[in-house]
């Protein structure tokens, strides 16, 4: 008979501690992933409390409080109609986490989906890739133009403009992944066991694809939110008077020198959300990503 | 003994490159060229060759991992080369397969007791007390421990995780396995166990093995028969002492020599019958004229040049494939 393996020495045999606990350790003692989370963290909480922490109304005018600088009475100061600022960019706050929320929501969802499709039935993968190149060739932001130009100016155009500009980088990571994954013995046992080909994908594939995926969907938050910025402030996103960061600052640019607290404001926001997002997905990938990790 | 299994002239080829509107003709990698083997219940064939002569690809093959490009496969009498998805699944139950990789067969993201459930789930168990109870005994059967099963494949050693593999494979009692290098990344001593469960279970099965390696030695041990691989094509197939003590074909001849001696007073033949064969296997792209093996034959004779030796001699005897070995 053969020696059989120790199992308890080794102890394989007590209590165990399971995967997703150790990502999250390792998680929380990442210096940077928890500043970007602080910071992330900031910008979704006053988007979320918006109706609490900022009641006046974003869209009110008070022409008699124009262009006052930030004080006690008006945090962030008032712009060009004597709106309040801190309203304004606590509910752009808003629209920027719920753009970026829905815009992450489409490609989790199309960019799977297409990207599993590609990867896993290749005859597919040819036609779908082209689109998909021909998709990548244009600028994101020329892209979200024409495509808003053809939907309209309302922030639900936007995501949906902003939705199509990315699912294809989203769909080709997520084909690269699966194209590595469908090669490996665990699959091929799968298939040897007679697994069909959504059993396969299900259990086999996609857990194996997340981490890459969120990795970048930590980023395309980001360039989500970045994105309907610029569009805004080029005047192609949600129209005006809706308090988006980008149309503050279009409006701001005006009275940069006389003002500059209009267009200050909205862009550090924009900066600290876009930071915080970026530190956030070097964190997630140096802990979720093995083939990065070993790097370190 | 019956006939367990049976490859008539299978050919696996790869058809490499792009196949888009501009390539020109894509080259053809020929990894498995009209090979035909037959396998007896209960016993255990020994396949081996150099690294990319096409082994794994026939064990592939036989199990139906990969479709085969010509040629047929008779299992338990039936031909299962062209079975639909749906007819395959009653044969799957039979054939399983263990790999050589203990760290990329086993999904990271699965618990052991999920790994090894899984074939009995495809096949219609219910995931309940007695699937459990049955994956529990196999694990304890291998070796392991029914306790082990909501750890995940990390924690395991490379051993363990064979066992896992195994356990896996067995699950479904299936009548066939094919070992594809099974052991060759283990350790020597984790290798002399796994080797040692693997002719356990053998015995407490009745299965049928074929056992893939490049290792001679391990497959003397286990192998009832030995089939020699080079370039696509089987070149020599025997009984296994028939063949570790009277090898006939120069390729066999030099893979025997090549093992190294083990006593201090063997070291001295051991050098002097390894001269012959050298440099590396030629690409299976472009593989040489007539005899594959001419270009690194020590015996080699114009004929070999121009004309392809068959395998000859009596189907489950001594087969060889060379023009210098009368049939």
């Amino acid at each position: 008979m053969a020696a059989e393996p120790d199992l308890a020495a080794e102890g394989l045999l007590g209590p165990r501690e399971h995967p997703a606990r150790i990502a999250l350790r390792r998680l929380l003692h990442h210096r940077l992933f928890m500043l970007g989370a602080v910071l992330f963290g900031i910008i979704l909480v006053l988007g979320i409390l918006a109706p609490v922490i900022a009641p006046v109304d974003p869209d009110r005018l008070v022409m008699r409080d124009r262009f006052l600088p930030p004080s006690f009475a008006h945090w962030f100061g008032t712009d060009n109609f004597g709106r309040s600022l801190w309203s304004r960019v606590v509910w752009g706050a808003q629209l920027s986490m719920f753009i970026g929320g829905a815009v992450v929501a489409i490609n989790a969802i199309a960019g799977t989906l297409i990207g599993a499709v590609a990867g896993y039935f290749r005859p597919l993968d040819n036609i779908l890739m082209r689109i998909n190149d021909a998709m990548m060739a244009f600028p994101p932001v020329l892209l979200a133009i024409g495509v808003t130009a053809v939907l309209g100016p309302s922030v639900n155009d936007v995501i949906i403009a902003l939705g199509i500009v990315y699912t294809p980088r989203t769909a080709r990571i997520v084909r690269a992944s699966v194209i590595v994954l469908r090669e490996m013995e665990y699959v091929q046992a799968a298939v040897a066991a007679g697994a069909g080909h959504w059993r396969i994908l299900r259990r086999h594939i996609l857990p194996n694809a997340m981490a890459p995926l969120i990795v970048q969907l930590s980023f395309l938050f980001a360039y989500a939110v970045l994105t309907e910025a610029t569009l805004s402030f080029l005047g192609l996103g949600a129209v005006p008077p809706t308090p988006t960061w980008g149309n503050i600052m279009a409006e701001g640019r005006q009275y940069m020198t006389d003002a500059p607290w209009i267009i200050a404001i909205p862009g550090v926001a924009l900066m600290i959300t876009v930071l915080g997002l970026n530190l956030l997905g070097d964190g997630l990938r140096d802990v979720l990503d093995p083939r990065l990790r070993i790097q370190q | 003994m019956s006939r367990l299994l049976e490859a008539v002239a299978l050919s696996k080829h790869f058809v490499l490159g792009k196949k888009g509107v501009f390539a020109r003709q894509a080259p053809v990698l020929r990894a498995v060229d009209h090979v035909s083997l037959t396998i007896e219940t209960g016993e255990t064939l020994g396949l081996v060759g150099e690294s990319g002569c096409g082994k794994s690809t026939l064990g592939r093959l036989l199990i139906r991992l990969l479709p085969a490009t010509e040629g047929n496969i008779l299992f338990d009498g039936v031909d299962i080369t062209a079975l639909s998805a749906k007819a395959m699944q009653p044969v799957r139950r039979a054939m399983q397969i263990v790999f050589q990789d203990p760290y990329g067969a086993l999904n990271p993201r699965m618990t052991v007791e999920d790994i090894v459930a899984e074939p009995l789930l495809i096949h219609g168990a219910r995931n309940d007390g007695e699937t459990r109870a049955k994956v529990g005994a196999m694990l304890d059967r291998v070796g392991l421990s029914a306790r082990i099963g909501n750890r995940f494949p990390h924690e395991f050693s490379g051993g363990q995780r064979q066992r896992i593999g195994i356990a896996r494979a067995l699950i479904l009692r299936p009548k066939f396995i094919v070992c594809d290098e099974a052991v060759s990344a283990l350790d020597v001593s984790v290798q002399a166990q796994i080797v040692n469960l693997l002719g356990d279970l053998q015995q407490e099965f009745g299965l049928t093995y074929l056992f893939i390696a490049h290792d001679l030695a391990v497959v003397k041990h286990i192998s009832t028969r030995v089939a020699v691989m080079y370039l696509g094509k089987i070149v020599e197939v025997a009984e296994k002492s028939a063949l570790y003590a009277a090898p006939r074909h120069p390729y066999t001849r030099a893979l025997i020599a090549a093992v190294p001696a083990t006593h201090p007073r063997e070291r001295q033949a051991a050098r002097a019958r390894r001269a012959g064969v050298s440099g590396d296997i030629p690409s299976a792209l472009h593989p040489p004229t007539g005899c594959r093996f001419h270009t690194r034959c020590p015996l080699a004779i114009a004929r070999c040049k121009t004309e392809e030796p068959v395998l000859s001699g009596l189907l489950g005897g001594h087969q060889t494939a060379c023009h210098l070995v009368p049939p």
